[in-house]
Parts: structure tokens; sequence; C-alpha cells
């Protein structure tokens, strides 16, 4: 595969393959930093993938309490599925099981415009059994449902967009599994400055990259081989020799553009970094560009 | 371009509806049809030319200097715009107002931004009894908007106010927030006798009590309620003075029990 070179890494002439999705977003306060983080690390729990998962969702952001409607801290949160109604399903139950049980937490839309509206305390509100108090302030509605800590404060919908995009992705190589995860630390760290985009994957990193389909009946997904070091010498391997360890980037955003922003700054950052700290190398994952609409060349993105 | 303005002549010999002067009826009109429109209420026929010299200026900007008690109506149905009264006006002021801003720079008679469904009305002085409320045989009264009186009210403040905010910065009468369907009245100093009487939700917020309440509602203690912060946020772009009401442990009365009882009294518990 042809290379470009930066700063001794090696970049690639490849794209990155992404896909329309729907998504949302929800902003979560509490009364400390530390419940706002809590609420929303375990409603985003288990959001990796939609292989799996239902819906793709992280932290976004960290909101101070000059930017939240109740003038708590809070966090952002994005949530990413592959159509309307899983979004809602996965929105429900998550806010439901997760935000709502959370001490002291409230909840509120995280788009201010978009294509269509998601039910948020309008799902909640029956859990008040009849004594939930709906407040319409100007535009916006919100629930108040009586809770053994007081109330529970949740606007009545967050409005939905389609023209989100899952599966932007960087593909970090280096010559030790140290090496590598620090360069794609850095990547992390940088595409976390970017609005609209969060990384699903634990830490935002992913190690088990995985390929289209299986030997084995039932599995759709399986392990991306050919980017497996331990089996450069068994397979048709994608990785050459120096190569001993390999970490994925997967980026979900509001728009394309927001994809294309957190790619083009972790790229800026694993070069920063450089070849004798970091990584060896940077590929990204695609299908031959036959499966997803969104294609992001990393000759394109590069600082 | 200036406001189109209604400057009186003399005091009006009868009680005037100036309904018609709105932005959306004026539209279009020149002076001369201005002055032709009839604004009388009794036998004898008073048209607006009669009552007011009239400036030419902008229909959505709409000016009566001086005002006068006999200025019934003023702003009622108004859907856009501005109305900007120097003084004070007669009764239902704003009354089934949709949109727009209407100003009273003085006291405002009975029945003020009464159904009043969106928009927002100000009055810098006094209002009379049954602020927002219906008139005898409507079911609801205020629907929407903000109605924000900077000084006293008479009794029966948002009687059967279903949405929207009524805003008092001063004393209210008695049965203030009777009969209320939901929405949200705030009253910065006392009400009088037995505030939300029969009211089946919504909030009223008291910032000194009131002079009795009614046996009706139960003391569901002290809290700091986070729906107190939205409701300052959102009250404080009219009234500071209201907003600081809201951002503090606050009392809550659930009531009236002897309606539905799934509205609220809120009270400052310093």
């Amino acid at each position: 595969m042809p290379e470009l070179m930066a700063n001794g890494i090696a970049i690639d002439d490849t794209f990155a393959e992404a896909f329309d999705m729907r998504a949302t977003a929800i902003v979560i306060t509490a009364p400390t930093d530390r419940w706002a983080a809590q609420a929303a690390t375990t409603m985003t729990g288990f959001a990796t993938s939609v292989i799996a998962c239902g819906c793709e969702a992280a932290v976004e952001s960290v909101r101070s309490s000059e930017q939240t409607p109740d003038g708590r801290p809070g966090v952002r949160v994005l949530m990413f599925a592959v159509s309307t109604a899983e979004l809602q399903k996965q929105l429900q139950n998550r806010v439901g099981q997760c935000v709502l049980t959370s001490p002291g937490s409230a909840c509120y839309a995280g788009l201010d415009s978009g294509e269509d509206k998601l039910k948020l305390g309008d799902a909640i509100r029956f859990f008040g059994d009849g004594w939930q108090i709906a407040k319409r302030l100007g535009a916006r509605r919100y629930w108040r449902v009586p809770v053994m800590d007081g109330e529970f404060v949740c606007e009545s919908t967050t409005y939905l967009t389609k023209k989100a995009v899952g599966g932007g992705n960087l593909i970090v190589m280096g010559k030790s599994a140290a090496k590598t995860l620090a360069a794609t630390e850095a990547a992390v760290e940088a595409m976390r400055e970017i609005a609209d985009v969060i990384m699903p994957f634990p830490g935002g990193i992913a190690r088990s990259g995985s390929k289209v389909g299986s030997k084995y009946k039932g599995a759709s997904a399986s392990t991306n081989d050919p980017y497996c070091p331990t089996l450069k010498g068994a397979v048709d391997s994608a990785l050459s020799p120096e190569i001993a360890s390999v970490l994925e980037i997967v980026i979900d955003g509001l728009t394309s553009e927001a994809v294309a922003a957190a790619m083009r700054a972790g790229l800026a950052a694993i070069i920063e970094l450089g070849a004798e700290r970091g990584a060896l190398r940077v590929g990204a994952g695609n299908y031959g560009g036959k499966l997803g609409r969104h294609h992001y060349h990393l000759k394109d993105l590069l600082p | 371009m200036s406001s189109l303005t209604f400057s009186p002549r003399d005091g009006p010999e009868q009680r005037l509806d100036l309904s018609p002067l709105i932005a959306q009826n004026l539209a279009g009109k020149t002076v001369a049809e201005i002055e032709r429109i009839e604004v009388g209420t009794t036998r004898v026929r008073v048209s607006a030319g009669d009552i007011f010299r009239i400036h030419d200026g902008d229909r959505d900007s709409i000016l009566i200097e001086s005002g006068a008690e006999r200025f019934d109506r003023v702003g009622m149905g108004m859907t856009s715009g501005a109305i900007r009264v120097e003084g004070q006006v007669g009764v239902e002021a704003g009354r089934l107002m949709s949109g727009g801003a209407l100003t009273i720079g003085g006291d405002a008679g009975p029945f003020a931004g009464s159904g009043m469904k969106g928009g927002t009305l100000e009055i810098k002085g006094n209002a009379g009894e049954r602020l927002g409320g219906p008139l005898s045989g409507e079911t609801i009264g205020m629907s929407g908007g903000v109605l924000h009186v900077r000084g006293d009210v008479g009794a029966r403040a948002g009687d059967r106010l279903r949405r929207g905010f009524i805003l008092i910065e001063g004393r209210a009468g008695a049965y203030a927030g009777s009969r209320m369907i939901a929405g949200t009245l705030a009253i910065g100093d006392e009400a009088g006798d037995l505030p939300g009487y029969l009211m089946s939700r919504g909030t009223i917020l008291l910032g000194r009590g009131a002079a009795l309440f009614s046996p009706t509602f139960g003391d569901c203690g002290e809290h700091d309620l986070v729906a107190a912060q939205l409701l300052a946020n959102y009250v404080g772009q009219a009234s500071a003075k209201l907003a600081g009401l809201f951002r503090q442990p606050l009392r809550r009365l659930a009531g009236d029990l002897a309606a539905l009882g799934k509205g609220e009294i809120l009270l400052p518990s310093r």
C-alpha cells in the first residue's frame, strides 16, 4: 500500500469508511461533578458498538455549572443507533435505569434542533405514578417526577439528527504495545477536544478490531486477523515485521465534519508524538468503499 | 421609522373600546382610515380621530401618549407588534392577546390579560381584580405568555390560569390563583386570604406568605428544588426580584386537596 511519511510515521494511502446513523444528545446534571459523571458513566456502560449493544454512547464533554440549564455541574452524552426506533428504546431504557436512579440527577435535551424529536421525560414521567408535574418554560417543557431524594427533573423531549456518522476510525500500529497505546491515547485526548464526537470504546480505544463475517455460523463479526500481530506469519497479514501491536479508535459524530475534524486532530497528535515514542504507522478501516457513503482519506487529514 | 402615535385631545366623554387599534388591524390603513375607526361604546358615535391626534408611523410600534382610565381593551386580541401606553388604562387590557408586547406605563383596570394566550404584557403600576382571569361563562383563564405587574393586584389574580406565567412584584388580593388549572403565579409580597383556592395543578410562589392559608393544603416540608432553579432562570428574564425568591430552599404546600390536589404553593423558608 503506498505510504506517506510524517515525522517518521508511515501514513497509509487509504480511507476510513463510515456510515449514516441516527443520533441524539442529552445533558445530565447533578449536585456535584462526581455524580454527574457517575450517572453518565452508568448510562453509557455497555454501549461500545451497535453490533451487540443496541447503541454507541459516551460522554462528549463536561459542562460547567454556567453551561447547564439548572446551574449545576453536568456532562453531555451522545448516543448513536442504526434506527430511530432503536435509538428511542435505548434512550428510554438507559435514562430510566441509569439516570433516573442516580442521586440528585436531572436530564435535559442536548440538541437544540434536528429532524425529529425523541421522548425523554415524556417516556420516563410515568414512573411518577400520577404525581409527576409538567412545567413549560417558553418553548421547553420539563417533567418533575417525585423520587425518594426529591424530584427527578427531565426535559420532555430531545432532538434527533439523521445526519450523524458512525464508524470513522484510525488504526494505530507500533513496535510495542506500550508505544502503540501511548500514541493512541494521545490521539484520543486530542479528539476529546472536538465538539460533537465520541469515541465509544473503552477509554476511546478498541483493541479487538473486527472483520465482517466468521467461519462460525451465527457470528456476524470476528477478529480482524490481517491486523493481529501474533498471526503475522500465518495469514495474509497487513502488518510488516516490525509491527507488534495494533489499536483502533472508532469515532462517531453528529456531523461528517465533526468526524473529519476528530480524525484530523488524532492524526496530528500521533504525528506530533513521533515514531520514537509512539506509532510507526497509521491506517484506517474500510470495506472497499461500497458499504458506507462517508470516506475519510488519511492524506486529506494530515496536518 | 417612528411609532404610530395616538395623542389624546381631551378626556373622553364615554368609555372607549380601543381593541381595533392593534397592529394586524391597522396594517395597510392610511392615517385618515385609522381616524375613522369607531372606538365608542355608547349611542354617541366616536371615532379614533375624535379622541386622538394621530401621527403616522410604524404600524407594528404603537404609542398611546397619556393613557386614561376610560381606555378599555387596549391591545385586546393583538397577535404581534408592540403597543406602549404612557399612563393608565381601563378594563381588559391585553385580553386574549396571543403575541407581541403590550406595555402599560401606569395602572390597569380589572381583567388585564384576561385569557391571554401568548406574548408579554407588562403593567408598571397596579392592576385590578381577576388579572389574567376568564370573563363570566368562560372556562379557562390565561393559557400562555408572560403577564408581569410591577405593583399590586386585586383579588383572584390568575383565576383559572391554565398555562404561562403571571409575575406580580407587589401584593395580591384574596384568592390569588383560585381554581388554577396549571401554570405559574409568582407574588413577590404578601397575598391575601386563601391563595390557591381550589387549584388543581400549577405553582404559586408567595414571597411573603399570605394572610390566611386554606387548611386544605398539606405541608410537604422544605426542599432545594432543581425545578425552582429552572423557574428562576426563566422568571429572571422579566423580574430579578421574583427570580431571587426561587433561588433558595422553599417550603412546599401541596393542594388544594379539596380539589385535584396536584398543585403547589412554594414559600421561602427564611
